[in-house]
């Protein structure tokens, strides 16, 4: 009875085809986008665990302000360079340690300019972010302690500023300060948050203090911990020591940060998850229109057919089966829409992976989550057609013209 | 021949398949009530062919959707063989006209672009009947109302008479104890309309279908072995047909 009530459908559907694909869009729409963004969103988020994976467990990032976010620290105390010396100087298995500022500028050769973003550090700011000087040299020295006006440029800002020319040597302009380009930083593509990591300036932190923020801060202190020591056990020594510096209370919370990458990784995975969520619930929103789109064509076929079913209750068919009839109905035609939607999803989900950078990861359980849910869909908004159909009164349903 | 009472005409010999006793339909209620069957009492049995007739209102149609299972007596009892119509519940009214009724409509009513044999599997299909068996039985019934190799027609393709046809194949493929035709002739011209009489009277000569019309025509009346004429809710005649056939 089920297997002939599929049939039947079948064949009802093919009845209308273009009427039955309009139907189904939304389902189709609705399921497509919440297997595409759950997909893309579990590729971004595997990606932000790699890459900081890949950037090294024992990276810690010191900043000032109870709690890291991004753009974050307003009214608390910045940390000086002396902070970043003592954390060299006191505490033990440290690798490096790189004190950091930026700023936003707008960098200038001949009559190219381009809007970069300028960081002043030194040169354990390489060892520290695992990055190497292609071609030049690092800072010298001299040049730190005086604030010299050099720099080292990132592969994107040599591309906009110089195309062919070879930048080494020549005097880029930054705001109101002439650097002369020494050094020219390796290749290192997209970050975690999407932006260009090559898209950057290095300029010594003295520099770019007394000259572009004029202030003594510094924004973020990056630690490398020595290979084969505990991070946690390094985290606690600095947090003791920057308490002691700050002097703070025992009472006082900590008005400054050291997190691991563990804790950035899940920082930065939970608002790639969060983004993920909200996405997903938008598409889910259109899986319910696409259910009530079902509902009314079922609604109009239901009309439109009285008279057939006025003939099967004639001939006896009973309640439970013309009801089940349309539910099935119902049903194959949003699983139609869903698998539909899988086959779009997947490849809107390729497409967007290779054009997004986000590896594509296939996600079994969600294709399979969305499926039983456009058939659900199917049962839960055929129904109500289903059962006008099954009530209907045989003899008003066969004089129905 | 005139009479009153049916029994005592036919005798006991004959097994009785329908009785109204008192049968009374009252559509509506109050001042807008209005009574289309005032206690209508009939005994049809197995075999025979009937005829009814009679104005429009006169409560043919409601005797016919009531013998049809499709309504209930406001008051009087319906037994159909030895089951009270009128105790059953909707669903097990379905079953009863599943297993032993057969309908043909005025319009015929078959289901549109479907083949006649998959329109005359269709109760076959409610029966649960296998796959096999149905195509069997529906091709069986297709070649008794002189349809063979019309099997894959959809009935847009056929004539009104050929789709009465299918109709009756329908009707009868599941072998029922009685066939309902409502005006079965009504849209159909002289020469299609005799055809499926000339059906309709040897399926009940041949295969022993006790067949109950409503008709508006007289000539058709005639094939029949009884008339029964309603008029005004009631039975105004009922005569055993004289013509010999």
């Amino acid at each position: 009875m089920l297997w002939n009530a599929i049939l039947l459908s079948l064949r009802e559907i093919k009845r209308n085809v273009l009427r039955s694909f309009l139907t189904t869009l939304g389902i189709v729409i609705g399921v497509g986008a919440v297997i595409t963004m759950v997909t893309i969103g579990g590729g971004a988020t595997a990606q932000v665990g790699e890459q900081i994976a890949s950037m090294g467990s024992n990276l810690l990032m010191v900043s000032p302000g109870k709690r890291l976010g991004p753009g974050q620290t307003s009214g608390t105390v910045p940390f000086k360079v002396k902070d970043a010396e003592a954390i060299a100087r006191d505490i033990s298995y440290v690798a490096a340690v790189a004190p950091v500022s930026s700023q936003s500028v707008k960098a200038i050769f001949g009559n190219q300019n381009w809007s970069t973003m300028v960081t002043g550090s030194n040169n354990q700011y390489f060892r520290v972010t695992n990055r190497s000087i292609g071609v030049g040299r690092p800072f010298s020295d001299s040049e730190l302690r005086s604030g010299a006006a050099v720099c080292v440029i990132g592969e994107t800002v040599r591309k906009k500023l110089f195309g062919g020319q070879d930048p080494m040597g020549e005097r880029i302009r930054l705001q109101k300060i002439s650097c002369e380009v020494i050094g020219l930083l390796d290749g290192k593509g997209q970050s975690t948050m999407g932006t260009d990591q090559d898209d950057i300036v290095l300029i010594p932190l003295l520099t770019l203090q007394r000259r572009i923020t004029g202030n003594q801060d510094v924004a973020l202190i990056q630690v490398s911990v020595r290979q084969g020591t505990s991070t946690e056990k390094v985290q606690q020594d600095i947090e003791r020591l920057l308490r002691e510096r700050r002097h703070l209370s025992p009472s006082d919370d900590n008005n400054f940060n050291v997190m691991d990458m563990k804790e950035i990784a899940k920082m930065l995975t939970g608002t790639t998850q969060l983004l993920t969520a909200l996405l997903t619930a938008v598409a889910a929103v259109s899986l319910l229109v696409g259910g009530i789109g079902i509902m009314n064509i079922m609604l109009v076929s239901v009309t439109e057919r009285t008279r057939e079913i006025g003939i099967r209750l004639a001939i006896g068919a009973l309640e439970r089966e013309v009801l089940m009839q349309f539910l099935v109905e119902a049903v194959v035609l949003s699983s139609f829409g869903g698998l539909i939607g899988i086959v779009l999803a997947l490849i809107s989900s390729l497409w967007l992976a290779a054009v997004l950078h986000v590896p594509f990861i296939f996600n079994a359980g969600i294709v399979f989550i969305a499926f039983l849910f456009s058939a659900a869909v199917g049962v839960i908004f055929g129904y109500f057609p289903a059962l006008k159909a099954a009530r209907l009164d045989p003899i008003e349903a066969l004089r129905h013209e | 021949m005139k009479t009153d009472n049916v029994i005592d005409t036919n005798g006991e010999d004959r097994r009785r398949l329908i009785e109204f006793r008192g049968v009374t339909k009252i559509y509506g209620a109050g001042h807008s009530s209005m009574e289309a069957l005032r206690g209508v009492d009939l005994r049809v049995d197995e075999g025979e062919f009937v005829a009814i007739m009679g104005p429009s209102g006169s409560g043919k149609s409601t005797c016919m959707n009531i013998l049809g299972c499709l309504d209930t007596p406001t008051a009087g009892t319906y037994m159909f063989t030895d089951v009270e119509v009128g105790q059953l519940n909707r669903n097990q009214r379905a079953l009863l006209r599943r297993h032993y009724q057969g309908f043909v409509f005025q319009g015929y009513n078959l289901l549109s672009r479907t083949s006649a044999l998959e329109n005359v599997e269709l109760p076959l299909i409610y029966r649960g009947a296998p796959a096999g068996e149905r195509r069997t039985r529906a091709l069986e019934a297709l070649e008794t109302v002189g349809l063979k190799g019309w099997e894959s027609h959809t009935p847009g393709e056929l004539s009104g008479g050929e789709q009465q046809r299918v109709a009756i194949a329908r009707a009868i493929v599941t072998g029922p104890a009685v066939l309902l035709a409502d005006e079965p002739t009504g849209n159909l011209d002289t020469a299609r309309s005799r055809e499926i009489m000339e059906l309709l009277t040897s399926l009940n000569y041949k295969r022993g279908i006790t067949i109950i019309m409503v008709t508006h025509e007289r000539d058709m009346a005639a094939y029949a072995k009884r008339i029964i004429h309603f008029r005004d809710g009631l039975i105004a005649s009922d005569e055993q047909n004289g013509r010999d056939r």
